[in-house]
C-alpha cells in the first residue's frame, strides 16, 4: 500500500514541473504585459515597474529565480494587486472555495446519491423516471443558468435567502451551494444508480436476501459499498474540478473565492497569479485523484489485497 | 430509513430558510445607523495614492484621504480641502496654498506643508513608479525628476515655507492646476506612517492595510476584507467632521452587472457601480425610478491610422465618418444609454461646448469616398476594425460596419481581440481602425485636447499639427480669460475634426441604481462622490412601480 502511495506522489512531481515550466512560458509567449494600460504608461515610469518586478532580467534567469522562491513556498508579489502576495491571496480565498466545494459536494452526495439508490431499487418505474429525468435536466443546466434563476425566485421573489454573499448575512452560503452542487449531484445519481444496479444484481446480494435480511441492510450494508465505487472514483477529480471551476458560481453570488482570482489573473496578465493558482489547482488536483485512487483500493477487496502483496 | 432521512433533510432546509426569512435589509439598517452600501465595481488594486491607477480606487480613497482642493459635487468647481485658501500669482506660474490650521491626520499629526513636500517627491519619485506622476507635471522640473534626468530633489518646485505655507512654482501657466489637487496622485501621505512599514518609495508595503493606515480625510478604514468589502468610518480628527453626517461607508466589489442589480433590489446595497444595458428600457419605464444617468467624462470613439492607406487621405476618414448615423445607433443598438458624440471632449465640461463640425450626411460621404478614388466603393482595397472582446464593442462595431455597407458599399472586417492583445496593438499602432475610449482625469478641455499633440502617448493616430501644438501647449495656458483659453480649445478642436483621424461616437454617461434615502449625491460630469455632502434619509423608501 505505501509502495503504491509513494510511487504515485513520486509520479506527480515531474507532471507538476511541467505545469510549472510550460505555464511560465506561456503566458509570456502571450502578447501584451501586465503593465499595458489604456492610458499609455511613461517608458520610465514601465521601466521602473519592470525592475520591482523583474522583469528586466532575462527570461531564463527569470524562470530560475521563480523556481527558486518556489521551492521556498514564495509565489511572489501580484501585479494586479500591488502590496500583496500570491500566498496571501490564494489563503483569502482558498478557505471559502473550498468550504464552498466541500457543501457543494456534500448536496452532491446526499441528493445526488439518495436520489440514485432510490433510482437502482425500483428501476424502470417512476421512481426510476422521476430523480433520473431530474438528474439529466441537472446536468444540462448550467451554473450560470441556475443561479440567476435561484436568485429571481428566492431571492427577489419570495424574499427568503440573501441574494450575494458569503457569511456576511445568515443563509447566504445556500443558494450557491446548491447551484454548485447542482450539476455534480446529477452525476452522482446517475453514477450511484448504475453501481447499485449492478451491484444489486450479483449473487452475494440475493444470499443476502435468502438470509432473511431486511432490505434496508441489504442496501446499506452489502450494497453501498460496492455501489459506490463509481461515485468515490469521481469525487477526486470532482473536488478538484469544483475547486478550480467555482468561477461562474463566485462571479454570480459576489463570492470572495479563489475561481475569480485565477480567470481574472489571465486577463490582467498577472504572470505570478497565474502561475501561482496554476500551480496550486495542479498539486490539488493531482492530489485528489491520489486520494480517490487509495479509497477505491480500500473499498475494493480484490484491489486492497492486490496493492497488499 | 431512505423516507426519514430524506424528512430529516428537509425540515433543516425549511428551518434554515425560515432563519433568514423576514427581518430588516441591510439599507435599511444602514438608514437606520447611518451606514451607506455602495456598489464600487471591483476590488480595489490597493489603496495607496500613489500607486494605483482605478475609478473603484478613487472612490475609496477620496473618503479616506483629501486633497488641497476638493470638488464641489454640484458645481464641479474647486473648494477648499485642506488648503483652506490659495493665492495665484498674476503671471499664473506661482500658487501658495495656506493650510488649513484645523487640518489633521487620523492619529492626531497635524498635517502641513512639509507632508506636502515629501509626498510629491514621492509621487514623482522615478522608483515609486507611479503610473500617474505625470498629473504633478505642470509643477517645475517634475517631469526631469520623474524621468531619471535630474537627480537633485530639492529643484522641484515645490517647497515649504513654513508649516502652514505651500510654494508650488510652475512650468507655465495651468489653468487646470488647482483641478489636479482632487486626483489622489496629488494627495498627501503621512510621512511617519509610510517609513514605518517599509521604504518611502516601496511598492509592496503594508502601510495602506486596515489598523496601519494613517489618513487625513473624512473617513478612516477599519475593515478590508479581499473581495467581500471595505469598511470605511468617520474621522474624529477630520477638521470638518462636524459636517459629516454619515458613520460609515460599506464598499462591495460588485464586479458582475447583473448581480449587482439584483443586490439593490434585494435590499443589499444603497448605490450601483452601474446599470446592465438590457435593464435600462425597464427602470427608465418605471415612476419614481432609482434609475439616474448624467453624461459623463468620456468619448467613446475610433482610431483611424492616419499612416496606413486607404486613411492617410482625409477625405476617405471624412466619408467614415460621415457615414455613421450616430442617433440611430445611439438610440437603437445602445438603449440610449449614451449621447451621440461629433467631438472629442464631451459636452458641458466645465462650460466648454465642443463645436459640431460635421453630421450625419450620406450624400457627402459618398462624393467624399468617390473623390478619394472609389466611387460607390470600387477599388476599395478593405478596412479591418479592432475592438476588445466585449459584448458591446461588438455591437457597435457590427453596427457601423453595416452602416458603411449600406451608405458606402465597402466591406469592413472585424478584428475581436482580448483586452491586453488589444492595448498591444493600439499602442505599437498595429490597426487600421480601433475603438478606442477616454476617460477624463480632470475637468477641463485639455484633458482630451493634449491627446492629439505630436507624438502623444495616447494620440495613437500618427495625427501631427505644429499649429494644433502650439494652440494647445502654449497659447491656451497662457490665455488670459476663460473665455479666451475656451475660444483657442475651440479653434484647435475644429481643426483636430477637420483631419477627422479620429471618428468621435458617443459620450459616456453615469448609471447608477440609486435609493431614494441617499441624499446629496448630484449627477456630475465627473461621477465625481464627495462624501461628506452625502447623507441618509431613512424616510424614504423604495416605491418605484
Amino acid at each position: 500500500m505505501w509502495r503504491f502511495v509513494i510511487g504515485r506522489l513520486l509520479q506527480a512531481i515531474p507532471v507538476i514541473f511541467v505545469v510549472i515550466t510550460a505555464t511560465f512560458f506561456l503566458v509570456r509567449a502571450a502578447p501584451g504585459g501586465p503593465f499595458d494600460a489604456e492610458k499609455a504608461v511613461i517608458p520610465e515610469v514601465k521601466a521602473a515597474l519592470e525592475r520591482q518586478y523583474r522583469l528586466d532580467l532575462p527570461l531564463h534567469e527569470q524562470y530560475f529565480a521563480y523556481l527558486g522562491d518556489l521551492m521556498q513556498g514564495d509565489l511572489g508579489p501580484s501585479f494586479k494587486y500591488p502590496g500583496r502576495s500570491i500566498n496571501e491571496l490564494i489563503e483569502s480565498g482558498l478557505p471559502v472555495t473550498a468550504e464552498l466545494g466541500a457543501y457543494a459536494l456534500l448536496i452532491a452526495l446526499v441528493v445526488g446519491g439518495l436520489s440514485g439508490i432510490l433510482a437502482a431499487l425500483r428501476p424502470n418505474t417512476l421512481q426510476d423516471y422521476i430523480p433520473m429525468s431530474l438528474a439529466m435536466v441537472g446536468i444540462c443546466m448550467p451554473t450560470f443558468l441556475l443561479g440567476p434563476l435561484l436568485v429571481l425566485l428566492f431571492g427577489i421573489e419570495l424574499d427568503w435567502l440573501p441574494v450575494s454573499g458569503w457569511g456576511d448575512i445568515p443563509g447566504d452560503k445556500l443558494m450557491p451551494s446548491i447551484t454548485l452542487g447542482a450539476a455534480y449531484a446529477a452525476y452522482v445519481a446517475r453514477l450511484s444508480r448504475a453501481g447499485m444496479l449492478e451491484v444489486l444484481s450479483q449473487d452475494y446480494i440475493r444470499t443476502a436476501r435468502a438470509k432473511g435480511l431486511p432490505e434496508w441492510q441489504v442496501v446499506i450494508k452489502h450494497g453501498l459499498r460496492g455501489g459506490m465505487l463509481p461515485v468515490v472514483a469521481f469525487l477526486g477529480p470532482a473536488f478538484a474540478g469544483l475547486l478550480a471551476g467555482s468561477f461562474v458560481v463566485e462571479t454570480i453570488f459576489q463570492i470572495p473565492g479563489l475561481g475569480r482570482f485565477y480567470v481574472q489573473a489571465a486577463f490582467n496578465r498577472d504572470y505570478t497569479m497565474i502561475l501561482g493558482t496554476t500551480v496550486f489547482l495542479s498539486t490539488l488536483i493531482v492530489l485528489f485523484n491520489l486520494l480517490s485512487d487509495i479509497v477505491a483500493a480500500w473499498l475494493n477487496p480484490r484491489l486492497r489485497a492486490q496493492l497488499s502483496e | 430509513m431512505v423516507q426519514s432521512i430524506i424528512r430529516a433533510l428537509s425540515v433543516v432546509c425549511l428551518l434554515s430558510l425560515a432563519a433568514c426569512m423576514g427581518g430588516e435589509s441591510k439599507v435599511e439598517q444602514g438608514n437606520r445607523e447611518g451606514v451607506l452600501h455602495y456598489g464600487n465595481g471591483s476590488e480595489p488594486q490597493g489603496l495607496d495614492p500613489h500607486v494605483v491607477t482605478g475609478v473603484p480606487e478613487n472612490k475609496i480613497i477620496r473618503t479616506l484621504f483629501e486633497g488641497l482642493a476638493v470638488k464641489n459635487p454640484y458645481t464641479l468647481e474647486p473648494e477648499p480641502g485642506v488648503a483652506a485658501s490659495w493665492d495665484i500669482s498674476a503671471d499664473g506660474k506661482q500658487i501658495v496654498f495656506h493650510i488649513n490650521p484645523k487640518a489633521r491626520w487620523s492619529n492626531g499629526d497635524p498635517v502641513t506643508a512639509h507632508d506636502y513636500v515629501w509626498s510629491w517627491r514621492r509621487a514623482l519619485d522615478p522608483n515609486m513608479g507611479n503610473q500617474y506622476a505625470y498629473m504633478l507635471y505642470p509643477v517645475l522640473n517634475a517631469e526631469a525628476y520623474a524621468t531619471g534626468q535630474l537627480d537633485d530633489v530639492e529643484q522641484l518646485g515645490v517647497t515649504a515655507k513654513d508649516d502652514l505655507t505651500l510654494v508650488v512654482t510652475l512650468n507655465a501657466p495651468t489653468p487646470y492646476f488647482i483641478q489636479l489637487m482632487d486626483h489622489y496622485s496629488t494627495f498627501a501621505v503621512h510621512p511617519a506612517t509610510v517609513s514605518q512599514f517599509g521604504g518611502a518609495t516601496d511598492r509592496f508595503t503594508p502601510w495602506t492595510r486596515a489598523g496601519n493606515m494613517v489618513s487625513n480625510g473624512p473617513f478612516v478604514l477599519t475593515e478590508w476584507k479581499l473581495n467581500r468589502y471595505i469598511r470605511v468610518e468617520k474621522n474624529p480628527m477630520y477638521w470638518n467632521a462636524d459636517n459629516v453626517t454619515l458613520n460609515a461607508v460599506m464598499f462591495y466589489p460588485t464586479e458582475n452587472l447583473t448581480s449587482e442589480e439584483r443586490m439593490f433590489r434585494a435590499g443589499q446595497l444603497h448605490y450601483t457601480n452601474e446599470v446592465p444595458l438590457d435593464k435600462i428600457p425597464v427602470y427608465k419605464s418605471m415612476q419614481n425610478s432609482p434609475f439616474a444617468q448624467a453624461p459623463y467624462l468620456g468619448t467613446y470613439y475610433y482610431l483611424l491610422n492616419t499612416n496606413k492607406a486607404p486613411m492617410d487621405d482625409v477625405r476617405v476618414r471624412k466619408a467614415l465618418s460621415m457615414a455613421v448615423d450616430r442617433e440611430t445607433l445611439v438610440s437603437t443598438v445602445l438603449q440610449n444609454a449614451y449621447v451621440p458624440a461629433y467631438s472629442i471632449t464631451p459636452p458641458d465640461t466645465l462650460g466648454y461646448f465642443p463645436p459640431k463640425t460635421f453630421s450625419y450626411d450620406p450624400e457627402q460621404a459618398r462624393q467624399l469616398l468617390a473623390q478619394a478614388g472609389y466611387p460607390n466603393g470600387e477599388n476599395w482595397p478593405g478596412l479591418e476594425l479592432t475592438y476588445n472582446t466585449s459584448e458591446n464593442h461588438r455591437k457597435v462595431a457590427v453596427a457601423i460596419q453595416q452602416m458603411w455597407k449600406d451608405v458606402l458599399n465597402i466591406e469592413v472586417s472585424l478584428a475581436n481581440q482580448e483586452w491586453k492583445v488589444y492595448l498591444d496593438s493600439v499602442n505599437q499602432m498595429n490597426f487600421q481602425i480601433a475603438r478606442r475610449g477616454w476617460i477624463g482625469d480632470y475637468v477641463d478641455p485639455n484633458n482630451f485636447l493634449d491627446l492629439f499633440i505630436t507624438e502623444g502617448g495616447n494620440n495613437n493616430t500618427g495625427y501631427s499639427d505644429p499649429e494644433y501644438d502650439e494652440i494647445i501647449l502654449r497659447q491656451a495656458p497662457n490665455a488670459p480669460s476663460r473665455e479666451e483659453r475656451y475660444a483657442l480649445f475651440r479653434k484647435a478642436e475644429t481643426m483636430l475634426m477637420e483631419e477627422m483621424p479620429i471618428l468621435p461616437i458617443y459620450t459616456y454617461t453615469s448609471k447608477h441604481l440609486i435609493h431614494p434615502s441617499v441624499k446629496g449625491m448630484p449627477p456630475n460630469l465627473m461621477d465625481s462622490l464627495n462624501i461628506r455632502y452625502v447623507w441618509l434619509d431613512s424616510n424614504e423608501t423604495l416605491k418605484a412601480e
